[in-house]
């Protein structure tokens, strides 16, 4: 009989070896004449483990973790196939803390399911959200999600239950539904999760949107830099219109949602709703002026409904358990779960949903286990590169999006990046800038000027040049920055910048580096 | 443990019978009906080609009712888009905070004293070519780099050594 053995096909677990590790199971079995059923799951986000190696046992799944090819010749050795002790032996995943401590319902099938077999998918529960949404009229779908709380979860959190509304009102020929995968952000890879572990759930939910909205047309828009997450994506949208949940006739109900993968260009401002739709139409990324709203006036001038990934992702469950249930998760007005994802100089480093309210010091220490250096944790970036740097006694602040505002920070799309006692929080608050710089579409001044400016009195306060003054106008220069720019790119680059003056002063008073750092011109491009 | 080899190579083999200007001019026609084009158009080409060479910039005008200018405009927004034929392998250095937390900055001393590569530089021997890229979405495992369209994580300079040397094959890694 064949023993099922799964060895995750997500970037980062290749990124450690798990192909070599596939090859060399998938070679020894046939070696050994032993029969293996090899699948390809997604990653169950506990990448310290990773590759991570589950085997199917009759007791349920076994694992073993970080396994690199040259030790599956002695997890064979050791039985592995029956579930054998051996030094790597983790047990079942699902009773490693880290993962039974989580609330898993966007993420509930990855890892778990081969990503790309539609049986897979509805054998867990996947594809119930569609066929409820083709029962039901676009207004009570619409109510459904509203009632859910659930917000952008692309940074901004504005409520989806409003951008739903205002499109399903909108009169038009024409209606879309766009996807931002352009998850930009240091520290983030949820969307790439899903997109690789588990991307029915992403094509569902926008069906469901389309459905919902009276949109017919869908587009994904997918950074460049996740080449293997396109691979899987585009394969699971011809799997998907094979069987019903995209294309002309949705499930068999007469209604039509086709969906359009687009590939970004390496461009972070891509992200911004409206560089994303110029993009889209095949422009310059520049940040267009709201109003119009995109709901009102989106892509091509029509009424679009953009979401990101994760917002998207929890579609299905919505609909297919209510409202209701996922508002019965949370903290304030910051309803369901947030798929956390913890980075940078963390023990364990991976993906954790949980409801909202969970404080940093848990997921830094409960689950993160404290700095992979075994250094001090000193600061931590939450939101991404224009989130703030905040010191261990905000570690206590709740995740929620209003709490967290309230101390400073931007819960953003859930990435948390930790740095140990060696960061250098000037420099920090240079590259800051200098990223400003490197990505700023241009389009108005105080982001495209403000930001190399920045960047060249942040080098004169760290060569110790005039320092009172420079610090005075670097404060100056944020504040132009907050309130001038188009978006929030120049909008809230200030922030990771005037928190490290705040929180970190005295990395602003160190001996002076005369001449340093100088790296600025290597990297900045012209547009 | 990774031994395996590069999975895309980025662009054909020194004497491919490929002729550029047909090259682009099918990627214009098979992406034509598209709306929003022109990313799709330059996608295509550089896939093919490596580069987007200064050719395509006037058939992409004709083809799409744009001004050279406009079709300029973009492909010196993005910064994917190459205008000149990199290395024959491309290295991308994540340089974002995750990776920063993780020591990313001491791989890219490593590269420029060691291998004489700083950003958007070439090895003399038209080997490698190096790039910054802002986030892989792997930074639970950082530091990362990305070698010829595959992410690498937890990456070492000694790592860095053994897959430029084996691009190197003549010279060595280091000079």
């Amino acid at each position: 009989m064949s023993v099922t053995v799964y060895v995750p096909g997500d970037s980062a677990a290749i990124g450690v070896g798990a192909n070599d590790t596939a090859e060399a199971i998938a070679r020894i079995a046939a070696e050994r004449g032993l029969s293996v059923r090899l699948v390809r799951n997604g990653s169950r986000g506990l990448f310290w483990l990773e590759p991570l190696v589950e085997v199917v046992t009759p007791e349920g799944r076994i694992g073993y973790g970080p396994v690199e090819a040259h030790e599956v010749t002695s997890l064979f050795d050791a039985g592995f196939l029956q579930g054998g002790a051996h030094r790597l032996r983790v047990g079942p995943p699902e009773a490693i803390p880290y993962l039974a401590r989580q609330q898993r319902l966007s993420f509930r099938r990855v890892g778990l399911i081969d990503p790309l077999s539609i049986a897979d998918y509805e054998a867990h529960g996947g594809g119930r959200g569609l066929r409820a949404a083709l029962q039901a009229q676009p207004a009570d779908l619409v109510e459904e999600v509203t009632k859910s709380g659930l917000r952008g979860r692309g940074g901004a959190a504005f409520p989806a239950g409003i951008k739903w509304k205002t499109v399903l009102n909108a009169r038009a020929e024409q209606k879309y539904v766009v996807c931002n995968a352009d998850e930009g952000d240091s520290g983030t890879f949820s969307d790439r999760m899903i997109l690789e572990g588990d991307p029915f759930t992403l094509i569902e939910g926008m069906a469901i949107a389309g459905v919902a909205v009276g949109a017919t047309e869908g587009y994904v828009y997918l950074r460049s830099e996740y080449p293997h997450a396109e691979r899987i994506l585009t394969a699971a949208m011809q799997t998907a219109e094979a069987a019903g949940y995209l294309g002309a006739d949705l499930l068999g109900s007469g209604r039509s949602f086709r969906l359009h993968l687009r590939r970004g260009a390496g461009a972070y401002i891509c992200g911004e709703e409206t560089a994303m739709l110029e993009s889209l139409e095949g422009k310059r990324g520049m940040v267009r002026p709201k109003p119009p709203i995109p709901a009102l006036s989106g892509l091509w001038g029509r009424p679009t409904l953009i979401h990101n990934v994760m917002t998207l992702a929890a579609v299905p469950t919505i609909i297919d358990q209510g409202g209701a249930h996922y508002a019965g998760f949370g903290a304030g007005r910051s309803r369901g779960t947030l798929p956390f994802q913890l980075a940078g100089n963390l023990k364990q480093g991976g993906l954790v949903e949980v409801p909202f309210g969970v404080t940093l010091r848990e997921l830094l220490y409960d689950f993160g286990g404290g700095s992979a250096s075994g250094r001090p944790l000193r600061a931590v970036q939450v939101g991404g590169p224009l989130g703030a740097f905040l010191p261990e006694s905000k570690f206590d602040t709740p995740l929620d999006y209003e709490a967290f505002a309230a101390a400073g920070g931007m819960v953003g799309h859930g990435g948390i990046v930790a740095f140990d006692d060696t960061v250098d929080m000037a420099r920090m608050a240079r590259y800051a800038m200098e990223f400003c710089a490197i990505e700023s579409c241009g389009k108005c001044t105080p982001c495209r000027i403000g930001s190399t400016r920045g960047v060249e009195v942040i080098d004169r306060v760290i060569q110790g040049r005039q320092r009172a003054e420079n610090l005075a106008l670097l404060k100056d220069l944020c504040d132009t920055l907050s309130n001038a720019s188009l978006c929030a790119m120049g909008g809230l680059t200030p922030s990771p910048v005037l928190s490290a003056l705040t929180h970190f002063p005295e990395d602003f008073q160190r001996p002076p580096v005369p001449g340093a750092p100088a790296r600025a011109s290597r990297t900045i491009r012209r547009h | 443990m990774e031994s395996r080899p590069p999975a895309r190579p980025p662009h054909p083999k020194p004497g491919s019978p490929q002729d550029p200007l047909a090259t682009i001019d099918s990627v214009i026609e098979a992406n034509r009906s598209l709306g929003g084009a022109l990313l799709p158009m330059l996608h295509g080409i550089q896939d093919a080609l490596g580069h987007v060479p200064p050719a395509a910039v006037p058939r992409l005008a004709e083809a799409l009712n744009l001004s050279q200018a406009e079709v300029h405009g973009v492909l010196s927004f993005y910064h994917d888009f190459r205008t000149s034929p990199p290395g024959r392998h491309i290295l991308r250095l994540c340089r974002a905070e995750a990776c920063q937390a993780m020591g990313c900055e001491a791989l890219e001393t490593h590269l420029g004293q060691r291998h004489g590569l700083g950003f958007h530089e070439t090895t003399p021997d038209g080997a490698v070519t190096l790039e910054p890229v802002y986030c892989l979405g792997n930074c639970a495992c950082a530091p990362s780099v990305m070698v010829d369209g595959e992410v690498r994580g937890r990456v070492t300079s000694e790592k860095l050594d053994r897959w430029i040397g084996g691009f190197r094959p003549a010279g060595g890694g280091a000079r």
